[in-house]
């Protein structure tokens, strides 16, 4: 069982208390409880179960405008007494920054909205196993599948975040994740890929064969997959990769990049970054929403936020140090965005798909090419090659390169948005790119 | 070293009596646990703006039986988490009838001393290099726009008790220094990034202002990449410099000989054993023995000593990299390579050094033989597919190479491969053999462990480069 939030509410109070003892002028501690139990399947069979119980605090202590922080998974009191005066010794002992400070108090979550993020509902290892049975059946039912693997996870979370300025608050949280991964192989070519289901409430997650048949399906269409030449051409991201461009656009307007001057999107607010018809909204009010919240890890309330509209950029995502190099308020973002997301375009995904008479269709992309200071962009890509809207073939081993400066201006988004993810995006086509193959 | 019961209700011996209970009749297990100590202090912007420190305590208890690993871990070593964890294990594996697996080698040999490098050096001292850091990358002209440099110093304290109370330990330092530096002309932004690190006390990387060497090496990449032009995309010849650029071995052969994906047969490697995946005169050895180096290891997370494993012998693959499952299903030994990021997790088959070894040619006979390719000298990180063997990894310093001669310098760029074909288009291979400086950290399934690679130049006839000019 995860603790509750007596618990967690004592062990932090405890810990400002001795920090305020010990001299610090302002503290804030996290105190952090989830339990997983995981099982895995491999091939049918059972292959792994693994539970985890994990016990986290994290105190900041503050001494006028000095400032450090310890962490630990052991909070006996004990422990808590040496690591605390650990802090307080560490915090005399580092340089002065005027930045440096709680959250204004007039920032802070007033209230805590029920949300919806809590399922009370157990599901046990044998029941989890009933699902990954039925789930790994429909995955390896075609003989091209040779290797299945499917995992079943709840986690239930509990925290309490509290500061020297009165705040003191928390919620439980819980997710059911299942996901399958398969192997698919013939005499010329072995493909892998993946589906995967995450929610809030158990009853809301995909069927396990509906899961099984996504992941077999989306690998063996893989299979003898040709490399292409060089060429300049249309791009079509899936919707699990397109999000990843609204993950890169989230770190670049972050108010430490822009601070820093670390950002190509540095000095660009209230000018338009993307197409006119692009708007993008950070939403943390969601009922049951994978990334929703009630604060930010600084306790400041989080509104609803239009970051881009009609193309042209609204807000960074602004925590309070950041914010105040800046001369910015804190908008509720310290620790991120909540739920991103791209609002749905015009066109159907058919129609997206016949935009142009050959493109390409990305449904994977590996390497860590997104460089947020110069806005170059270069990944491996595997997908299918488009022509008149019909997919003809797959793709490996090509990179697709381009700069985000000129690919955000080029985005046409079809109308099929789903919340799948904390972040989200529909169907993506970008044009002018550079794909490098033969 | 950790004494884990002295503040628990747990005694040695009662622990150890839940232990062989519980792994009495499975066919391998243990009780892990770890104790580490770790500090990060970050410089960035003119100012320290991070002092922290962590203590991270707990055990991973996990029972084995046939191919099924059940596994629980917590952070609170009393006798009622011991007792919970241990009906976890019994009720995943609900018929057990192994015979555990006593055998497990021994080893006086060590890598590395038992020291924490956090306590051997004050804050003030390294808060103070820091600053001088700062100071002397902003004193080099006016386009150093922004300096950030930070220190991780690291103690681990692990032991490991078997079914019956055989206990293996081991402590292990660890730290790295990183120095990122941007520089800003005529509007253009980009940054360099260099880093040392090890098992050792910071002081064996940083006396004598030798963090120096560090900065004026971070500098030169920044000021190479304010003159790239836009890379070339298309199929080249690629010629490799030594050291940190392995990541290419890394990526290409080394996650493709791991136990696990070979004994499930999802690696493009898996019925290659024997055959020639790479040319004569290439050979790949994964080491865990080397004194003080980022990947080495005493013992593994297993406690099995470490060795150094021939993966490719002159083009023949020789090995796969085994922890104690995946040896025992494929009927072979544990190669030290059971690794876990800590003790929330299972154990994996990972690399720890990762090495191809020098053979006879010079850097400039590989630079003279290339008409039209790149020269990629330095390099951020990589990513593999397993199963098709598709591979990248993005360089972050290279030069156009024309008519033999080193050209422009260009932008990064992600380089794409196939990794069993790969080694096969290594047409030349350098007499530099040389270690990356230490930073490398790798991941798996979630767990990232710090890992070495090593690698004298190579010439490759045919590579993918991504760049965006046609």
């Amino acid at each position: 069982m995860v603790k509750d939030q007596e618990f967690l509410e004592k062990k932090a109070s405890y810990c400002l208390g001795l920090a305020k003892k010990l001299g610090a002028t302002d503290s804030s501690v996290v105190v952090k409880n989830s339990v997983s139990e995981t099982v895995n399947f491999r091939n049918s069979k059972l292959d792994e179960s693994n539970r985890s119980d994990d016990l986290g605090i994290s105190i900041t202590t503050y001494i006028g405008k000095k400032k450090s922080s310890i962490s630990s998974s052991n909070l006996l009191n004990d422990n808590l007494n040496i690591l605390i005066e650990k802090c307080v010794e560490t915090t005399k002992n580092t340089p002065e920054d005027e930045f440096n400070s709680l959250p204004d108090k007039d920032l802070l979550a007033k209230e805590v909205r029920d949300l919806d993020l809590y399922d009370d509902s157990h599901i046990a290892n044998d029941q989890k196993i009933d699902y990954l049975k039925k789930l790994e059946a429909a995955a390896s039912n075609d003989k091209k599948i040779v290797n299945t693997e499917s995992s079943f996870t709840q986690n239930k979370s509990n925290f309490v975040l509290a500061n020297s300025e009165g705040f003191c608050d928390g919620y439980k949280t819980s997710s059911f994740t299942a996901s399958s991964v398969t192997v698919a192989k013939n005499e010329k070519s072995m493909e892998r890929d993946y589906e995967y289901s995450s929610k809030c409430f158990l009853k809301d997650l995909d069927d396990a064969e509906k899961l099984g048949n996504l992941a077999a399906n989306q690998t063996i269409r893989k299979l003898n997959p040709k490399k292409i030449g060089s060429e300049k051409i249309a791009i079509i991201f899936d919707k699990r990769i397109a999000k990843g461009m609204l993950s890169t656009f989230a770190s670049a307007i972050s108010s430490s990049a822009i601070s820093r001057g670390t950002s190509f999107l540095k000095d660009k607010i209230n000018q338009k970054i993307f197409s006119d018809k692009i708007n993008v909204f950070d939403k943390p009010d969601m009922l049951k929403g994978l990334g929703s919240r009630n604060f930010d890890t600084e306790g400041v309330k989080t509104d609803t936020l239009k970051l881009v509209d009609e193309g042209i950029l609204k807000h960074y995502l602004i925590d309070t140090y950041n914010g105040k190099k800046l001369n910015l308020k804190s908008n509720g973002r310290c620790g991120g965005t909540s739920n991103l997301y791209f609002e749905n375009g015009n066109t159907n995904f058919k129609d997206l798909l016949n935009s142009d008479s050959k493109s390409l269709y990305i449904t994977e992309t590996i390497g860590h090419g997104s460089n947020i200071v110069t806005g170059d962009y270069s990944v491996g890509a595997t997908g299918f090659l488009v022509e008149n809207g019909e997919f003809k073939y797959p793709i490996n081993e090509i990179t697709i390169a381009g700069n985000f400066k000129d690919m955000f201006q080029n985005i046409t988004l079809a109308n099929d948005l789903e919340f799948k993810y904390p972040t989200n995006s529909p169907t993506m086509l970008i044009e002018g790119m550079v794909v490098a193959g033969k | 070293m950790s004494n884990f019961f002295e503040k628990s209700d747990l005694s040695r011996k009662e622990a150890e009596s839940i232990i062989s209970d519980t792994l009495r009749k499975c066919d391998d297990g243990e009780l892990y646990l770890e104790n580490s100590k770790s500090e990060s202090i970050l410089l960035d912007d003119n100012k320290i703006k991070n002092s922290n420190y962590n203590s991270d305590l707990g055990f991973g208890f996990r029972a084995i039986s046939d191919e099924v690993v059940a596994y629980s871990h917590s952070n609170e070593i009393s006798k009622n988490s011991l007792k919970q964890s241990s009906e976890n294990l019994k009720s995943t594996l609900k018929s057990v009838k192994g015979t555990y697996n006593h055998e497990i080698p021994k080893s006086n040999k060590k890598y590395y001393d038992n020291i924490n490098p956090i306590e051997q050096k004050s804050l003030n001292e390294k808060i103070k290099i820091l600053n001088d850091v700062n100071d002397y990358l902003r004193s080099k002209g006016d386009k150093v726009k922004q300096v950030t440099a930070n220190f991780l110093g690291e103690q681990k304290s692990v032991e490991i008790i078997r079914c019956g109370g055989e206990t293996l330990s081991d402590v292990r330092p660890l730290i790295r220094f990183n120095v990122s530096v941007m520089l800003e002309k005529n509007g253009r932004k980009e940054t360099g990034v260099y880093g040392v690190g090890g098992r050792q006390s910071y002081d064996s990387y940083l006396k004598d202002e030798n963090w120096k060497s560090v900065c004026d090496e971070a500098l030169r990449i920044a000021s190479v990449n304010l003159e790239s032009k836009p890379a070339p995309a298309g199929e080249m010849k690629v010629v490799l410099g030594p050291g940190w650029p392995a990541i290419l071995i890394h990526e290409a052969v080394g996650h493709g000989l791991e136990g696990d994906f070979n004994r499930k047969k999802t690696s493009a490697f898996h019925n290659l054993m024997g055959q020639k995946v790479a040319s004569e005169g290439v050979t790949i050895i994964d080491d865990g023995t080397i004194d003080n180096r980022r990947g080495s290891l005493t013992i593994d997370d297993e406690g099995t000593p470490t060795e150094k494993t021939v993966l490719i012998e002159n083009g023949i693959l020789k090995n796969f990299m085994q922890d104690r499952l995946n040896a025992r299903l494929m009927k072979t030994r544990s190669t030290g390579s059971g690794r876990r990021e800590n003790y929330r997790h299972i154990v994996l088959p990972r690399m720890r050094n990762t090495m191809m070894l020098s053979g006879k040619q010079t850097q400039e006979e590989m630079i003279k033989a290339v008409d039209k390719g790149i020269f990629a000298v330095s390099f951020g990180g990589g990513q593999v597919d397993i199963t098709s063997g598709k591979f990248v990894f993005n360089c972050t310093e290279a030069y156009e190479i024309v008519d033999g001669k080193i050209g422009s310098p260009i932008k990064g760029a992600t380089l794409i491969g196939d990794g069993p074909s790969i080694l096969k288009e290594v047409s030349m291979v350098g007499n530099d053999m040389m270690m990356d400086p230490g930073i490398g950290t790798c991941g798996k399934a979630g767990q990232g462990v710090p890992v070495g690679v090593a690698q004298p130049s190579i010439l490759i006839d045919k590579m993918t480069v991504g760049g965006t000019k046609l």
